[in-house]
C-alpha cells in the first residue's frame, strides 16, 4: 500500500515508513536514546530528500521527547535553570543552524554538509560505543580491573565569568558553560535533525559535571523545545517540515519503542551496546562510501528558488 | 488554486463524439479537420493514495501521413551541477542555471523516428525530440559546456522517469485510427500541460492540435502542501502542536505497561 507524502512529493510504501519507525523506536526503547541520528540516515537512504529528513525527523523528536519530559518532570529529574541555560543557548543555535541550512541550499551543497556531519558524528560516537562496550565486555572477564577517576577535575572551564548557582545539580558554575553546550546542540538539532541527546548527555556529565540522575530528564526538556523551535523555523523558512511522514514515523515509533523497552529490560546490556555500535559505524560506513564513490552521474539537478521547494 | 477547471472524465462523451465523427452522416461536416485527437482523462489528480497512471491520447486522421505526440509538461528554472572530487569526496562545483525547461517531456510516434522526413526548423519549433528543447541559459550565466550541462538535464529527467526514455509508439487501430499512451509516474511534476498531436505527410506539418492537461494535487495532501507553501508559520505550528498531541496521546495509550 503506498502513500503520498506532501512535501517529500514522492509515493511511498506506508509499511515500509512504518517498519523504520518502528525499527528505531525499539532501538530507541532498548538503549534509552532518541534515536534521531539512525532516523535521518535511514530516510535518506530510502530516497527522501535529506531537507526533508532533517525536518521531519526534528518534528518527529518533538513527539517523541513529550513523554519523556513529562515522566522525567514529575519525578522531579529536571534541572529548569539548568535546561532554561541550555535552551537559551539551543535558541541561538538552532536558529542560526536554520539560516546556514538555507543559505547552503541555495548554494547547493546541504546534501554535503548534511552526510559529512552524519560522517564525523555518526563514526566520532561510534567508534566510542565500541571501545566502551569492548572494555566494558573485557572487563567483565577479569574482575577487580578498573575502578573510577573523580567525576570531574578542575580546570580552565570554571575559570569562566558569569558564574551561576544550579541547584539541582548541585553546581556552581559559568552560565556560559551550558549556553555554549546548548547552542551547539540546537545548530546540530537544525543542520541534522537530531535531538543531539547523544552530544549533550556526555557533554552534561564530563562537561558540565552534572549528576546523572538529573541528566536526561533536563536534556530531553531543552530537547523538546529546541527541535520544536527546528521544525518551527524549518517550516517557515524551507517548507520541508513533512506532517504526514512524521506521523507514519510516529506511529511505528511509538509501538517499536514499547517493544523496545520490554526488550531491553531482558537483555544483556554490553553486547546491546557493541551491536547499535556496529550498526551506527555501518550507517556512517555506507554515508561516507556514498561520498566517495563515484556517483552514476555528476551532475544533478535542483531547482532555483522561488519555484517550489 | 480554486476553480481549476476540471474538464473530468469525458470518456463516455468521446467515444460518442468520435463514433459520431467516423459515420458518414458527418462526414461532410469534418472534412476540414485533418486530424482529431483527445485524451481519456483531461485530469491527473494527485492524490494520497496516487502511485502513477497512464494516459490514453487517441484519434484519427483523414487522408495519408504519420502521427507525432509531443507532450510538454509545465517550464521550470532550474540549476544544474555537476560534482567533482575534493580530498577524496564529490562535491558539487560548477553549476548552471537554464530556464524554459519542460518539467515533463514525452514523444510518441506512429513512424520510425528516423523516417520523420520533417526539416529541421519542423523539429524546432514543435520540439520533437530531446535535441530540439531548445534550453536556454538564464541570462548571465557562462557558456562554457553549456551543452554538457543541458545534456545532463535531460538524462537526469529521464531517470527520474519525467523525461521518456527514446521515442515512444503511436499505433494504427483499423486505418485512420490512432492510439498512444504516456506513462505518467507517481512524482509527476504538477501545472498545465500541452499535449501536441501533429499530422505530419510529405515533410511537413499538415495539421495540428493541441490539447491541455492538468495535473493537480487534490484531496488531504494538496491541502498539506499548500498549507505549507501559503501558511508556513501556521503549519509549523500545526506540526509542533500535532507532534505534542500525538507524543502526550502515545504515552496516555501506554501508561500501564
Amino acid at each position: 500500500m503506498h502513500i503520498y507524502l506532501p512535501i517529500a512529493e514522492m509515493s511511498v510504501n506506508i509499511f515500509a515508513i512504518l517498519g523504520i519507525g518502528a525499527g528505531i523506536g525499539v532501538l530507541s526503547g532498548i538503549f534509552g536514546v532518541g534515536g534521531g541520528f539512525l532516523m535521518t540516515p535511514v530516510l535518506i537512504f530510502v530516497g527522501i530528500p535529506s531537507p526533508v529528513a532533517v525536518a521531519t525527523g526534528a518534528n518527529q523528536i518533538v513527539a517523541s521527547s513529550v513523554s519523556g519530559v513529562m515522566a522525567h518532570w514529575r519525578r522531579g529529574n529536571v534541572d529548569v535553570k539548568m535546561g532554561l541555560m541550555l535552551l537559551v543557548g539551543g535558541f541561538f543555535g538552532s536558529t542560526g543552524g536554520v539560516f546556514v541550512f538555507k543559505w547552503l541550499q541555495t548554494l547547493g551543497q546541504i546534501d554535503l554538509v548534511i552526510r559529512l556531519s552524519y560522517v564525523i558524528f555518526l563514526g566520532i560516537i561510534g567508534a566510542l560505543m565500541m571501545v566502551e562496550s569492548l572494555r566494558a565486555l573485557l572487563r567483565a572477564r577479569r574482575p577487580g580491573a578498573g575502578g573510577r577517576g573523580k567525576l570531574h577535575e578542575h580546570n580552565w572551564l570554571h575559570g569562566l565569568p558569569f558564574k551561576m548557582r544550579f541547584r539541582r545539580s548541585k553546581l556552581y558554575i559559568s552560565a556560559l558553560l551550558p549556553i555554549g553546550v546548548g547552542a551547539f546542540v540546537g545548530v546540530l538539532s537544525a543542520i541534522m535533525g537530531v535531538g543531539g541527546g547523544f552530544v549533550m548527555v556526555p557533554a552534561m556529565i564530563y562537561l558540565l559535571g552534572m549528576p546523572t540522575n538529573v541528566v536526561i530528564g533536563t536534556s530531553l526538556f531543552q530537547i523538546l523545545f529546541v527541535t520544536a523551535n527546528a521544525t518551527f523555523l524549518q517550516a517557515t523558512l524551507n517548507q520541508t517540515v513533512d506532517v504526514v511522514l512524521a506521523m507514519l514515523l510516529l506511529v511505528g515509533g511509538v509501538i517499536g519503542a514499547q517493544v523496545g523497552t520490554k526488550l531491553g529490560a531482558k537483555l544483556r546490556g554490553e553486547q546491546l551496546r557493541g551491536l547499535l555500535a556496529a550498526m551506527v559505524l555501518a550507517v556512517c560506513g555506507k554515508l561516507l562510501f556514498d561520498l566517495v564513490l563515484t556517483p552514476d552521474d555528476v551532475y544533478s539537478l535542483g531547482l532555483t528558488l522561488g519555484n517550489g521547494q | 488554486m480554486t476553480g481549476t477547471p476540471r474538464i473530468g472524465r469525458a470518456l463516455p462523451v468521446v467515444a460518442v463524439l468520435l463514433a459520431i465523427l467516423l459515420t458518414a452522416g458527418s462526414r461532410a461536416a469534418v472534412a476540414a479537420e485533418r486530424l482529431v485527437a483527445d485524451l481519456d482523462d483531461h485530469l491527473v489528480a494527485i492524490t494520497t493514495g496516487f502511485t502513477g497512471t497512464e494516459l490514453l491520447l487517441f484519434g484519427s486522421i483523414q487522408g495519408e501521413g504519420e502521427v507525432v505526440v509531443v507532450v510538454h509538461g509545465p517550464k521550470e528554472e532550474l540549476v544544474v551541477r555537476r560534482k567533482d572530487r575534493v580530498a577524496g569526496i564529490w562535491v558539487n562545483r560548477e553549476e548552471r542555471a537554464f530556464r524554459g525547461v519542460p518539467a515533463f517531456y514525452h514523444v510518441a510516434t506512429s513512424a520510425d523516428p528516423g523516417t520523420l522526413d520533417l526539416p529541421r526548423t519542423a523539429l524546432d519549433r514543435h520540439r520533437i525530440g530531446v535535441d530540439h528543447l531548445n534550453l536556454r541559459l538564464q541570462p548571465g550565466e557562462p557558456a562554457e559546456d553549456r551543452d554538457a550541462f543541458a545534456e545532463a538535464i535531460v538524462r537526469n529527467k529521464i531517470r527520474v522517469g519525467h523525461y521518456g526514455a527514446g521515442t515512444g509508439r503511436v499505433q494504427w487501430r483499423g486505418g485512420r485510427l490512432f492510439r498512444t499512451t504516456v506513462l505518467i509516474p507517481a512524482n509527476v511534476p504538477v501545472g498545465t500541460y500541452t499535449i501536441e498531436t501533429l499530422l505530419v505527410a510529405d515533410g511537413e506539418v499538415v495539421s495540428a492540435q493541441t490539447t491541455p492537461l492538468f495535473v493537480n494535487k487534490e484531496g488531504f495532501g494538496a491541502q498539506v502542501f499548500r498549507t505549507a507553501h501559503n501558511y508556513s508559520m501556521l503549519y509549523g505550528i500545526g506540526a509542533i502542536l500535532i507532534a505534542g498531541l500525538a507524543g502526550l496521546a502515545a504515552s496516555w495509550a501506554f501508561r500501564k505497561y
